[in-house]
């Protein structure tokens, strides 16, 4: 029962991970994106956790998800600095518009 | 035991979701930003914590939550920084009457 439970939670958070792409896809802005995929990296360490708890192997799956949390961390920081610096072009993209 | 973890679980499973069609939904970046830097942190926090009360008192128990307070601490800074990078580069925000306004 609590495996089929977890297995069912990891179903579920891999979903809404899938409903966060659409942020990444189709974000207006570049900002957008990062925030997205911040999203779902924190989504990911919940389900590296769970899946550590379905193979049997918690050990070596917390400290995978403990790094994995740690370059999430640096990388939406180091994303955010880069673009406070060069600037953001926040206009909404129009598809099949003239240019 | 198990009852409190499915419970606490089941809750942070909620808060992602909701969290995820926030972001979907919200028509601002602001806004966007306001429902996934608190439903992610909280969904995660509390999914961690459930499986934590699962373990009981353990050597993984103990990892389990030094992960979920190191998402404590970085998952709203994070937020703030991509917020004050938005906000300096002058990202427009949404307004009722339709118009973009910045600042």
């Amino acid at each position: 029962m609590w495996y089929d439970f977890l297995l069912a939670i990891s179903v579920l958070i891999l979903l809404a991970a899938g409903l966060s792409l659409y942020r990444v896809v189709r974000g207006p802005s570049i900002l957008d994106r990062v925030v997205g995929v911040n999203v779902i990296g924190t989504k990911t360490i919940a389900v590296i956790v769970l899946t550590g708890y379905l193979f049997e192997r918690v050990e070596f799956f917390l400290d995978i998800a403990f790094v994995y949390a740690l370059i999430n961390f640096v990388g939406a920081l180091a994303l955010a600095s880069y673009f406070e610096r060069k600037g953001v072009d926040s206009r909404p993209v129009r598809r099949g518009a003239a240019p | 035991m198990t009852i409190v973890a499915m419970v606490l679980v089941s809750f942070g499973v909620f808060f992602l979701t909701a969290g995820a069609v926030g972001l979907i939904r919200f028509p601002d970046f602001y806004t966007r930003m306001h429902a996934a830097g608190k439903c992610d942190t909280l969904g995660s926090l509390l999914v961690l914590i459930g499986l934590a009360c699962y373990e009981g008192l353990h050597l993984t128990s103990l990892k389990l939550l030094v992960i979920a307070l190191f998402i404590f601490i970085t998952s709203p800074t994070a937020t703030h920084a991509m917020a004050r990078a938005a906000k300096r580069n002058n990202v427009p925000w949404w307004t009722p009457d339709g118009e973009e306004r910045r600042r």
